[in-house]
């Protein structure tokens, strides 16, 4: 915990073990890989090796949206499980997998198949990689597997690293069409929670920015094959993809800037940097153009609905990145962040990049696998080009592969806790009586239980979109409507306050 | 399409499950131990399986869900997980002052071998445990039987654990519930009441997953069994046990340790399910049955005969837990439908034994299937050889709803997109009511919005 300071190097202590008998809000390795990163991938069948838990509760929970063209696979709205029974456990599960997998492929022909290992998988040794290898052989489509049993790491964090890099080994680079845009661009750690990539797509659409792929919502495994033919990376959420936007850098020498899309004037501000980069002027014409014509529409909703909020006090404890970004939305409506935290960041979400150098390698991080990139052979695909511009941006002051974390943001004295635990969140509300708190499901209830709302920054409360100037509009009236209801003051009877009238006419039993 | 890759080319499987009707072990663990008062549910494995069934109950609650976690590391799951249960229990007795803590094991932990019992005790013996405090400990390992099989595992080990023997028998009745609502368990309640039945359900967790907004937050709210009726239950007359899944071994237990003997019924899902459940508390309680309870059974064959034409021959696909849509399978052939398709993820091998003898006579077209493999993909995959009028269960089904345009009641586990399950009951005759109320809605929503326009009736 943190009293913060946005003048001075603050350290925080961050990606490091939850203590056993914690309430926390954190979920594991598994979760990260299969629910957060490849979840929103609708054409590859994930097989999720492990007993049927572990499947179920990843099967549609994310609200990750996804538009499939007719035709086209989507296997999002399945739940594909070997759901290992005892005796799968005692002589192993490799055969029953690869059983599954030929059972998975004569009957809904997937272009990929992937596989996730739950806890017991790494336990009893399936060599989920050398079944993967041997399934790809005989079926003939790419398969591969992650070893993210969930007990690997301290969060979902170790997840979301290991999906980076099984991504980059099995499917980037191993599809070479030409090129589809003059502007061709990816969008790394955005995840079209109820349809938040959408928005960022259409506006891309009108400025005629190509958007090769995206890691991962609304993606394809397809795309992702090709990825490497886009001139710029973005990066949304930084903790969860940092890893392939490092390592695309390094093998084929496409630059990554880091950009938010949540809050209308964050939204303008990387619309605008993308244009910047390419350096183009009718691209730059259009760009403004957007800018203007939105922000006009979402500034006039802003100024209506801050009127009414300006001045309320929020906290934010979600994430490995909205617990900053959405501080941009509450920041445009005068509402006060008064503390905030990530549930899964490490350090440089915090205190940004710069400590990277500085951050002490301990024993849970170790055992995740750090991929030795190196630069590709084929001078086809390595950008020299891209190297030359980056270079040549650099000196105008133009900023690549960087990110401030949120802490430099924050407001002086305002409280950034890592990993909050359920007995902090208890003692915050107590103290700072805040009007809006935002956190997850589990989270929810409780704090509304205290009579405080709480917004919910994963899953949106079934709400959103919430990126770009529709996505701002949209949560400056979500903001009203949770700050603006007269519900929580009739909470209390009105018995409670009042005298009751002692009765005489009660019936005598 | 949103299951587009559905087709009615059914092949057999023996590997891969689709689109489960189960899940696994732990959460059912979890959610018994709800329904105890003042009681931490524990999770010994790594993080995620914890989150997962917290959120997976507070999404079907809307409610606040408790429960700790060993945060298993790589280190614990090679090294055991002991060190991570003593630190957890140590950490859960200082900070979230609960009276039980109720630990259930995970895949993880039970495929490294972790001795729960072992490491309670040593708990115990260290002094771990505060003065009138409790650890309950129950093995639910994910890869055996499914959610319904953890609510029985943890159900049995409160009842291994709290009842207790004197030389002083209570005119009480246990009542044994199997994974129903909240609301359920507060009707389940009601009825005893009314049949003027001294008893004592566990677990029960109304009051704590149907909580009142106060403006205060309680971690531990005022329902749940108490351990002082927990211990009691050693000296009723008699064990009323509901759902043979998710009951029936706490009901042998406890007649092991403390001879309570046990009737073993079905959860009192609809007409006949509920009369059993009379007669049974009137056996038990040896009382005659009210006025007002038969009034109620009344009320409810009164609705299906005047609805009858809309009931009549509609075909049904159920899924859910065996416990649940039995009697509920049973009820719909009361009423004159025809359950065609039914399947349970959770195995047990009574499961086709009992829907054969309930189906063989009137529905004998009917495909059902329990245990692996029997998921909701194999469900569509019929539905698409030949339609049905309308499906019953979990939220997961407004999927084959949807692309087959077929009415939908929600009920079973878990409903995560409409409300009111855990307000009002489908146990007992007015429950049956509810039943009825939402398969006619459901019906009759579909012949409103889709038959011609000269067809319309104001009155059905």
């Amino acid at each position: 915990m943190i009293i913060n300071d946005p003048e001075k190097d603050q350290e925080i202590q961050a990606n490091v073990r939850t203590v056993p008998g914690i309430i926390t809000q954190r979920g594991c390795t598994y979760a990260g890989c299969r629910g957060v990163v490849l979840g929103p991938t609708r054409d590859i069948l994930q097989i999720v090796h492990g007993p049927i838990g572990c499947s179920f509760y990843a099967w549609l929970t994310r609200r990750n949206q996804s538009a499939p063209a007719e035709g086209e696979g989507n296997f999002i709205p399945y739940s594909f499980s070997t759901d290992m029974q005892d005796e799968n456990i005692v002589f192993g599960g490799e055969v029953k997998l690869k059983e599954a997998m030929r059972e998975a492929f004569e009957m809904f022909s997937p272009k990929a198949i992937a596989i996730f290992s739950t806890c017991p998988v790494g336990l009893i040794g399936d060599d989920v990689h050398a079944v993967a290898r041997e399934m790809k052989e005989e079926l003939g489509i790419n398969c591969f597997g992650f070893s993210c049993e969930g007990y690997r790491g301290v969060s979902q964090s170790a997840g979301h690293h290991i999906a980076n890099n099984q991504i980059f080994k099995h499917v980037l680079g191993t599809d070479n069409p030409t090129r589809k845009g003059k502007f061709q661009v990816n969008l790394l750690g955005e995840y079209n929670i109820g349809g938040d990539a959408f928005e960022i797509e259409r506006l891309f659409e009108e400025a005629g920015i190509t958007l090769i792929s995206s890691f991962s919502g609304n993606s394809t495994v397809e795309s992702m094959a090709y990825a490497h033919i886009a001139d710029l990376n973005m990066v949304m959420c930084h903790r969860s993809i940092n890893y392939i936007a490092e390592m695309m850098e390094v093998k084929y020498g496409i630059p990554w800037i880091k950009v938010n899309f949540v809050g209308a004037k964050s939204a303008a501000k990387s619309l605008k940097k993308i244009a910047e980069y390419f350096g183009d002027a009718e691209l730059t014409a259009k760009v403004d153009a957007i800018v203007e014509r939105e922000m006009a529409k979402s500034e006039a909703v802003r100024e209506a609905v801050k009127a009414k909020v300006e001045g309320k006090v929020a906290m934010m404890f979600v994430g490995g990145s909205r617990a900053h970004h959405y501080q941009d939305l509450f920041e445009e409506l005068g509402i006060h962040v008064v503390s905030a935290g990530y549930e899964f960041a490490h350090r440089d979400d915090y205190e940004g990049r710069k400590v990277i150098p500085d951050i002490k390698i301990d024993a849970d991080t170790r055992n995740i696998e750090e991929l030795e990139v190196e630069k590709t052979e084929d001078a086809e695909l390595w950008r020299e080009d891209l190297v030359a511009k980056k270079a040549a941006l650099e000196e105008t002051g133009y900023t690549f592969a960087d990110y401030e974390g949120m802490m430099p943001q924050m407001k002086k004295n305002s409280l950034v806790i890592d990993d909050i635990n359920h007995w902090e969140t208890e003692k915050l509300i107590e103290f700072y009586k805040p009007d809006v708190f935002c956190a997850g499901i589990k989270e929810k209830y409780v704090v509304q239980k205290f009579g405080i709302p709480l917004k919910q920054l994963h899953n949106y409360d079934a709400g959103g979109p919430y990126t770009c100037f529709e996505g701002a509009i949209n949560f400056y009236y979500e903001m009203q409507r949770m700050l603006d209801t007269k519900i929580w003051k009739l909470v209390d009877a009105p018995w409670k306050s009042e005298p009751e009238i002692v009765g005489s006419m009660t019936i005598e039993a | 399409m949103l299951l587009r890759h559905t087709t009615d080319k059914v092949k057999e499987r023996n590997a891969l499950t689709v689109n489960p009707a189960k899940t696994c072990q732990p959460v059912g663990a979890m959610y018994a131990a709800l329904g105890v008062h003042g009681c931490l549910p524990h999770s010994h494995g790594s993080q995620g399986c914890c989150s997962y069934h917290r959120t997976a109950l507070t999404r079907h609650y809307k409610e606040p869900v408790m429960a700790s976690t060993s945060s298993f590391t790589e280190g614990a799951s090679v090294f055991g997980g002991q060190a991570n249960l003593m630190t957890a229990i140590d950490n859960i007795f200082k900070i979230y002052e609960p009276e039980i803590v109720a630990v259930h094991s995970t895949c993880l932990s039970e495929t490294i071998g972790d001795d729960l019992g072992q490491i309670v005790s040593k708990a115990y013996t260290d002094g771990k445990v505060p003065e009138g405090k409790h650890i309950i400990q129950a093995a639910t390992p994910s890869y055996v039987g499914s959610h319904v099989t953890g609510y029985a595992n943890m159900l049995e080990a409160f009842v291994k654990y709290f009842p207790e023997k004197t030389d002083e028998k209570k005119r009480q009745v246990n009542l044994l519930s199997g994974w129903v609502e909240p609301s359920d368990m507060r009707e389940l309640k009601r009825i005893a009441g009314q049949m003027k039945v001294k008893s004592v359900l566990l677990p029960d967790t109304s009051d704590v997953l149907d909580t009142p907004m106060t403006g205060s937050y309680s971690m531990y709210p005022k329902g749940g069994t108490t351990v002082a009726e927990m211990v009691s239950m050693g000296d009723s007359m008699s064990t009323i046990a509901m759902g043979e899944w998710a009951t029936k071994k706490a009901a042998i237990a406890l007649d092991n340790k403390c001879k309570v003997p046990f009737e073993q019924i079905d959860i009192p899902v609809g007409l006949r399910a509920t009369d059993r459940f009379i007669q049974a508390l009137s056996k038990a309680g040896k009382v005659s049955v009210p006025e007002e309870v038969t009034a109620e059974r009344g009320r409810l064959v009164d609705l299906i005969t005047d609805m009858h034409q809309y009931l009549y021959g509609k075909r049904v696909a159920v899924y859910g837990d065996p416990d649940n849509i039995l009697p509920l399978i049973e009820f719909l052939i009361d009423m004159d439908m025809k359950p065609v398709y039914i399947v349970s993820g959770t195995p047990g091998k009574a499961f086709s034994k009992k829907a054969e003898a309930l189906l063989s006579e009137r529905v004998p077209e009917a495909k059902f299937k329990n245990g692996p493999q029997a998921d909701m993909f194999l469900m569509h995959q019929w539905i698409k050889e030949e339609g049905v009028d309308l499906i019953i269960g979990n939220t997961y089904g407004k999927y084959i709803a949807r692309d087959e345009q077929t009415p939908f009641v929600r009920m079973g586990f878990p409903i995560l997109d409409r409300q009111g399950h855990n307000y009002f009951p489908t146990v007992g005759y007015m429950g049956g009511i509810r039943i009825v109320e939402k398969i006619l809605d459901a019906i009759m929503d579909k012949i409103d919005a889709t038959c011609d326009e000269v067809k319309v009736e104001l009155q059905m």
